[in-house]
């Protein structure tokens, strides 16, 4: 636990990544495999059950230090993180242990599950009084189930390939899917041999970057492949060795929720793999996201749920063929194959997503100008001689999203961040005019630099009106341009209107408070 | 009518006419030290600690009128009977004594009790009146010992020293400075180099006798000096200002309370975080209040709310003064005029 308390503080003490791998892949290199197994697991987001439910556990915490409820709360809005305010507030530890990573895991943090509640209470003081600084912080993470240490898993995969020898896609591809964290695991994920027995396993998925730049930029169109941006839910499609697996993005095995996909994609050949977008799908056209939503939220897929959100998997690409990686063949070549696997299929369920023509670049920004129509959320600009890579890497492929809409809207609550924007408030909520009363309509986080959420935050200490809890109601005078997605009409908002992803543009700086839209412009929207 | 109370200007004592700290000029001021929220400058005539003259003068400028006293010395301010007494927070840093008619009450000003080799130790006074910060008025701030910062400071060093960086240490320019420059004296660190801010008050403290580590002007080695393996102390004001680009490849510390906090650490965009406060934790602000005997305390600059909510508790009349002393800034308390940031 110590080492890995020292390679968290090495990562959380340095903004360069190459440093951040270097540390990685030198506790990959010495470390015990059993411990690096489950610290490949954390460090690439995995999360244990939350064993035990946080209020009790800070109950606990606020007996141990011998300090009130409302203390404790006033502490954690200083801290601003849970795990770490009751670190800082325990007693210091008393005595020492030199128990390794994999021994915490298995000996004292999985087995709280089982326990009663006061062998658990007892069980996890003890650990307290064992651990001091970083590694309490990191117990009580785990414990909590919030454990982020600011790497992506991509880095990770840089760090064991770097550790290992073992190429990065070989890497990332072993670590895909159901990965358990055991010692066994980790050391073959350093084999050389290259052929793995799990069947279910995906390839990682390929990302693309926004687009930056003008898109003339990108050269000549003839180089390259434009499709819609379709908003559902990426996945990829294996039938190997006369079986079936639908991946989501987000590493979840989701077969069974998609029959309609599962039961076409029996009539592949076996060793093939799909990418795309599992959208829903009526009468020829895209139905709102919502009502993908709608059908996810089922428990049971009963009912007339498939009848009015049928889906289809809107194929982008094609990784697997008759068993063999093809990633690395070019796009171009990758489409005619995927095309002809489809066709071969005779399903519905699968359609090839449709391409753009593109003679010129006016053809994609008249594309890019009718994409809303279509529901879809914009273009994706591919290299016709692309590979499928892994992670998110700029250059073959580039999104294009369309612009949001946009409001000017006032900020009237304000609340403390998490994690690395602890003790800084970060979160707003914006409303606007109605009826000459400020009706809040949008929470936002991000999209703005670090020096206006410094200023704004020593704005909001000095402009608190109220503040109820970790939450304060400011003056309402900051005007800030929201952006956001979609907006639908919405009963249980108190504007009844809900927006998709809102963001801030920019702080408006500019505008007063009665310069803000109103209402009737959100519900202009709809 | 109390013998100290809250006036626009400041904290003022009707009885002997003088304010404590005002925030605005004023006839009589009594400073408890030389920060710029305490020591402003404007004020007529200024009562300091000894020990405090050469950096109050330093920055109030050679025109203000300063009669300086021995700690513990009382003097009689219209019937009013004055002493200094020592806080412990940075260089002549004082307690305010203040007693009359047989009533006593203390206006700390900043003051930690831990040890320092800057400074005089806190003295602790018996009073019915305690007035005290709160700057880590809350029990997430316990600090560790000062042997075990230094150990991660040399640390630090040594690794970038390794790794050819050089290390650049922020802190206060007066008293968080020295302390650092103190503790690492003997430290086999260096060659280290400062800020002029910082430098400026090197001066004062070597002058009253403070042991620091040898240091040079960063400023004043030629264009292109390398700075890799050195350590450079500047105050928290000069990061990411282009003063910092001559030293290439650096890593950033910062040492401050405040740091004992991750979010706090990561919001100033440091590497390292050092927790190392001139301010009281609160065990050490409890026991304190504790010892004085005072039966009530009033509390200002800091997180107030919370410590009269717990004092209250205990059965001690407790009340939030408005001060402007800013304790909830992690900013730099103190700007020496004249530094040329950007040279
Ligand atoms: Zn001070
Ligand atoms: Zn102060």
């Amino acid at each position: 636990m110590r080492r890995f308390a020292l390679l968290f503080a090495a990562i959380d003490e340095t903004t360069r990544t190459n440093e951040k791998v270097d540390a990685m892949a030198e506790y990959f290199r010495s470390a015990d495999p059993a411990d690096a197994a489950w610290a490949v697991w954390f460090l690439s987001g995995g999360r244990p059950k939350r064993l035990i439910p946080v209020r009790r556990l800070a109950g606990w915490a606020m007996e141990e230090a011998d300090v009130p409820e409302w203390l404790f709360s006033e502490c954690y809005d200083a801290v601003g993180d849970l795990a770490e305010a009751m670190s800082l507030l325990l007693p210091d530890r008393e005595t020492t242990t030199d128990l390794a990573l994999h021994q915490w895991i298995t000996e004292r943090l999985l087995p709280l599950g089982t326990k009663g509640e006061e062998d658990q209470r007892a069980s996890v003081v003890q650990c307290w009084r064992e651990l001091g600084g970083t590694e309490r912080f990191i117990w009580n993470k785990l414990i909590t189930g919030g454990f982020r240490v600011g790497v992506s898993q991509q880095l990770v995969v840089r760090a064991l390939a770097k550790a290992t020898g073992v190429a990065e896609g070989v890497i990332a591809h072993r670590l895909s899917g159901t990965w358990v964290p055991r010692a066994e695991s980790f050391t073959s994920l350093s084999a050389s041999e290259t052929s793995d027995a799990d069947v279910s396993r995906p390839y990682p998925f390929f990302l693309a970057y926004p687009l930056e730049e003008e898109i003339e930029a990108l050269g000549s169109p003839a180089e390259w492949q434009a499709e819609w941006k379709w908003d559902g839910i990426r996945a990829q499609v294996i039938r190997r060795d006369g079986r079936t697996f639908i991946w989501s993005r987000g590493e979840e095995l989701v077969t069974e929720r998609f029959p309609e996909i599962a039961g076409a994609a029996d009539f592949l050949p076996d060793g093939t793999v799909l990418d795309g977008e599992i959208m829903p799908w009526k009468d020829g056209a895209p139905l709102p996201f919502a009502q993908l939503q709608r059908r996810i939220g089922r428990k049971s897929l009963g009912g007339s749920i498939l009848s009015d959100v049928p889906v289809v998997l809107v194929a982008y690409d094609l990784l697997e063929l008759e068993g063999c990686d093809i990633r690395n063949e070019p796009l171009a070549r990758r489409r005619a194959m995927l095309n002809e696997v489809i066709t071969a299929s005779r399903s519905t369920a699968f359609l090839p997503s449709p391409i753009v023509p593109l003679a010129s670049w006016a053809d994609a920004q008249a594309a890019y100008a009718g994409a809303r129509e279509r529901s879809a959320e914009g273009l994706m600009l591919k290299r016709s001689d692309s590979a499928y890579g892994v992670g998110r890497r700029k250059g073959g492929w580039w999104k294009w999203k369309v612009q949001p809409f946009t409001v000017d809207a006032v900020m009237i609550y304000a609340q403390a961040g998490h994690g690395r924007r602890a003790s800084l408030h970060t979160d707003y909520t914006f409303a606007v005019w109605d009826d000459g009363v400020l009706v809040p309509f949008a929470k936002a986080y991000s999209g703005l630099t670090d020096d206006e959420i410094r200023d704004l935050d020593r704005w909001i200490r000095a402009n608190t009106v109220e503040k109820f809890g970790p939450v304060r109601h400011v003056k309402p005078v900051h005007v800030f341009e929201l952006g956001f997605e979609g907006i639908q009409a919405s009963a249980r908002h108190k504007s009844g209107v809900a927006v998709r992803f809102p963001r801030i543009l920019r702080w408006r700086t500019d505008k007063r408070a009665e310069d803000a839209d109103t209402l009737a412009t959100l519900r202009a929207f709809l | 009518m109390t013998l100290l109370r809250l006036a626009e200007r400041g904290l003022y004592c009707e009885a002997g006419d003088f304010y404590i700290d005002p925030w605005q000029p004023v006839e009589r001021a009594v400073i408890t030290h030389a920060h710029g929220d305490h020591a402003r400058w404007g004020s007529e005539r200024y009562l300091s600690s000894r020990e405090a003259a050469g950096v109050l003068r330093t920055r109030l400028g050679s025109g203000a009128t300063i009669r300086a006293v021995d700690y513990g010395e009382a003097i009689d301010v219209n019937g009013v009977r004055v002493s200094l007494h020592p806080a412990g927070h940075i260089l002549g840093s004082a307690q305010v004594r203040v007693e009359h008619r047989g009533e006593v009450w203390v206006a700390s000003g900043d003051y930690k009790t831990q040890p320092d080799p800057t400074c005089t130790p806190f003295e602790l006074v018996r009073c019915h009146t305690f007035i005290t910060e709160s700057t880590f008025g809350l029990p997430i701030y316990r600090w560790p010992p000062d042997s075990e910062v230094f150990d991660a400071i040399r640390a630090w060093w040594r690794s970038n020293r390794d790794h050819g960086r050089a290390s650049l240490l922020f802190g206060y320019a007066l008293g968080k400075a020295q302390r650092l420059l103190a503790g690492l004296a003997d430290a086999d660190v260096g060659p280290v180099y400062t800020h002029g801010a910082v430098e400026r008050l090197n001066r004062d403290y070597r002058h009253a006798g403070v042991r620091l580590a040898d240091t040079q002007y960063a400023s004043g080695m030629p264009r292109g000096h390398d700075f890799a393996g050195s350590l450079i102390v500047a105050p928290p004001s000069a990061a990411g200002s282009l003063w910092v680009r001559r030293f290439g490849a650096i890593s950033t510390g910062f040492a401050s309370g405040w740091m004992r906090v991750r979010g706090a650490r990561r919001r100033r965009a440091v590497d390292r975080g050092f927790v190392l406060s001139d301010h009281v934790d609160w065990p050490s602000l409890l026991a304190t209040v504790e010892a004085t005997g005072a039966e009530r305390v009033w509390v200002t600059h800091g997180t107030r709310e919370p410590l009269v909510r717990w004092l209250s508790e205990r059965g001690i009349e407790a009340r939030v003064v408005a001060s402007q002393w800013k304790g909830e800034e992690d900013t730099d308390p103190v700007e020496v005029p004249g530094e040329e940031i950007t040279a």
